[in-house]
């Protein structure tokens, strides 16, 4: 509200000065009644401080902020906050720590439940499980932030860094994610989504977005994870048939790190030097990103391959578009033990990897009849070697099953609306 | 003269304060106190006062091996409503109290018991609300804990092995976690078929439905109720032993509308669909849980089930439920270990 009627009060000023300072008094009167009950509390290290954080967490009243001044945190037991309308900042990611290496109790570092919440400038180290989890929020600011786990890759780091799930209008802002054994920035299951000007380094994925409807992903640099960017659907989960996801203007660079995923998981399948995967989804564009240095392949688009008999489930990608991006070195370092993907590349590619593959699976009646126009995979590149398996000619044991002309998929771009969220 | 008129003031003062206060309960903040409640008439010994009824579940949640006393507190001349498949409606006013506690030596019940924390869930106008009070040392006071508390306790087991426990007293936060459906806050324990078995009472043994009938703190519940059964019961069948308790354990978080059901996997007596309940379901964000495991449950192979392995487990990144246990329940993993062993392929 405020901000509408300050956004007003310019074009007030060329009309009439006498209507404009009407206007801004009233915006001022507005803010002061908003803020007459808004408080902010303070938290410093020191003895009992994970007993002072959690109770400021718990009693602080919507409209609030908390303060966590600057020091170094060693908490035994998980936080969660399920205030709505409310800040919690620190003095900085490198200045704020809270560590949870020591942590005897809770399932992740921080836990948040409630609606209109900004978080930032401060750091979770550490965390036994999950670093940051945000349940069934409508509106969450996640800004400035930093999840690290300090030893390196390991498969005993917790699963995620950032981890929002079943929310709405979810930022994730200038944010820091090193070592998950799972993804840095994950979103699943929700809507409306912004994840930008951020870092993912040393995870398995960088940055993922799973079972998820309406993303922008824009300016982040993903480099030296197991695979850079992943968007992705799995079966028999409340919220799946993930689309609409805009992945543009990112660096996914020198994705070098050995999986380290846990065994069991679904990344654990993500070989080494991967790009960008996209699985699964519907309408997706791809543009204006770098993607280099990725040992196994730049980019990789591909059908969900495992068995499910969920009947609402959809397995196969569509509608993706690939335009205007940067293409350096890939392929040149494969990582033929994880997973299916490398390995069944590299054989039917004969070695020759291409920056983009497409593993050419559609229902069975496209085999046949071919695809709609409209779930056609697009590509508008100049400079991208591509690669996709022919099902027919697979299937009927031809040997050389593939197709490497991309200008069989040249087609005009449609692009997708850009994603807004609701601000608060 | 002078006595009488001192004994009569003693009796009208003793007898006003023998009743509950039923304003607190109602009250929009907690008092410090447990006491000011007046639940008790002997707090130490958790003597009840005589409106606060005791009474049991069938099956409970594990809580670290931790002892379990629970009242119910309906105000006079209220009674709660049954709901199908739910919790009873309580009134307004009512409280469900619970005290948490170890004996000094499970062997020997005389010999005392080490009262941890009382857990309340109080009826107000707008809803439930939860608190939890940590008893202290001397053991005759309990004080509100906002943001939880960590208790070092110990005990002597059936063994007569000494038990150590880190024990925390839940956040009000974590309340919530367990205690929340459909965004508010909710009792899990007594819905009719929970506590449809016999009990104890000051004045004598009862079915804990008709005790309620007869105490007029309820009016009316059907008689066809489908109670689940006391998982610990080696006479029952095991399928439904393990459900029962993966129901009360799991099923509060890991249903169709709990806290945990963006996993897709649902624990709770009513899910029939095998994925869901976790048969060759492979794990969506588990991470380090699965243990590199493929499956929640693999029948046949307890060894290589995702569920078995977390239930198992005492490290907070891995271990379920995330909270309210840092000790592992061995009776029920074993059980659990029978049940998925049986499971047909």
């Amino acid at each position: 509200m405020i901000v509408a009627i300050a956004a007003s009060a310019p074009a007030a000023q060329s009309k009439n000065l006498k209507n404009m300072k009407r206007i801004s008094f009233f915006s001022i009167t507005l803010l002061v009644a908003l803020n007459l009950f808004a408080k902010e509390f303070y938290v410093g290290p020191g003895p009992d401080a994970h007993e002072r954080l959690q109770e400021a967490l718990i009693l602080m009243e919507e409209g609030d902020t908390l303060i966590i001044k600057g020091g170094y945190y060693e908490f035994e037991d998980g936080l969660s906050l399920d205030v709505d309308n409310v800040t919690v900042m620190g003095e900085g990611m490198d200045s704020t720590i809270l560590d949870f290496k020591n942590q005897q109790s809770g399932a992740q570092g921080l836990l948040v439940t409630s609606d209109k919440v900004t978080l930032r400038d401060f750091s979770i180290l550490d965390a036994k499980g999950d670093a940051l989890k945000v349940i069934g929020a409508k509106g969450i600011n996640m800004i400035n932030l930093k999840t690290e786990w300090t030893g390196g890759p390991k498969s005993t780091n917790g699963a995620y860094g950032f981890y929002p799930v079943e929310s709405e209008d979810v930022l994730i802002d200038g944010c820091v994610a090193i070592g998950a054994s799972d993804a840095g920035i994950y979103v699943g299951q929700s809507k409306n989504i912004i994840v930008r000007n951020s870092v993912a380094q040393y995870n398995v994925a960088g940055i993922e977005i799973e079972n998820s409807y309406y993303a922008d992903v824009y300016n982040n640099l993903a480099s030296h994870n197991t695979g850079g960017i992943l968007v992705f659907d799995l079966p028999d989960l409340p919220q799946q048939g993930g689309h609409h996801i805009r992945v543009f203007d990112n660096k996914s660079i020198d994705n070098d790190t050995d999986n380290f995923a846990p065994e069991g998981n679904i990344v654990g399948e993500v070989p080494r030097g991967t790009g960008i995967i996209i699985m699964a989804n519907s309408d997706v564009e791809i543009f204006n990103n770098v993607m280099s240095g990725n040992g196994t392949v730049n980019l990789s688009i591909v059908s969900y391959g495992d068995e499910t008999e969920d009947p609402n489930y959809y397995p196969h990608p569509k509608n993706i578009q690939v335009h205007g991006n940067t293409y350096g070195p890939s392929g040149f370092d494969p990582d033929l033990d994880t997973g299916d993907l490398a390995k069944a590349l590299y054989d039917i590619s004969g070695g020759n990897m291409p920056d983009i593959f497409w593993d050419g699976i559609v229902p069975f009646s496209q085999i046949i009849l071919g695809q709609p126009d409209e779930e056609k995979l697009v590509i508008d590149e100049d400079n991208a070697s591509f690669l996709t398996i022919k099902p027919i000619k697979y299937m009927l044991g031809f040997s050389n099953p593939t197709n490497t002309n991309k200008n069989d998929f040249s087609g005009e771009i449609v692009p997708l609306r850009a994603i807004s969220i609701e601000t608060f | 003269m002078r006595s009488i008129t001192c004994c009569l003031f003693l009796l009208i003062f003793s007898s006003n304060s023998f009743s509950v206060n039923s304003n607190l309960i109602l009250a929009e903040s907690f008092p410090n106190k447990l006491s000011e409640f007046e639940f008790f008439l002997d707090a130490s010994a958790q003597e009840p006062h005589e409106k606060v009824i005791p009474y049991e579940l069938i099956s409970t949640l594990f809580s670290d091996y931790s002892y379990k006393q629970r009242w119910v507190y309906v105000p006079d001349n209220t009674q709660a409503t049954y709901v199908k498949d739910w919790v009873f409606d309580f009134p307004e006013g009512s409280a469900l109290i619970k005290t948490f506690y170890y004996p000094v030596d499970e062997r020997y019940p005389e010999l005392g018991k080490q009262l941890l924390e009382t857990r309340l869930l109080l009826r107000k106008k707008d809803g439930w609300k939860a608190v939890s009070y940590a008893w202290n040392e001397s053991q005759d006071e309990a004080y509100k804990k906002i943001a939880g508390k960590t208790i070092n306790a110990s005990w002597i087991d059936f063994m007569g092995d000494e038990r150590q426990v880190r024990y925390r007293v839940p956040n009000a936060n974590q309340c919530k976690e367990c205690h929340a459906a459909k965004g508010a806050i909710t009792p899990i324990g007594p819905k009719a078929k929970n506590i449809n078995k016999d009990f104890h009472f000051a004045d004598g043994e009862f079915n804990q439905l008709n005790y309620w009938m007869k105490r007029e703190i309820i009016n009316t519940f059907p008689k066809d109720i489908i109670s689940p059964v006391d998982w610990r019961d080696e006479t029952q069948n095991i399928n439904d032993r393990a459900r029962s308790y993966l129901d009360v354990n799991c099923g509060h978080c890991h249903s169709r509308t709990g806290n945990a059901n963006s996993t897709g996997l649902y624990l709770d007596l009513v899910e029939t669909r095998d994925i869901n309940l976790g048969i060759y379901k492979k794990p969506v964000a588990t991470g380090r849980g699965s243990g590199g495991n493929k499956y929640s449950i693999v029948p046949g192979r307890p060894d290589e089930s995702i569920l078995l392995y977390r239930m198992e487990s005492m490290d907070p990144g891995i271990m379920m439920p995330e909270s309210g246990r840092a000790l592992t329940h061995q009776e029920a993993v074993e059980m659990v270990r029978e049940w998925i062993t049986q499971l047909p392929n």
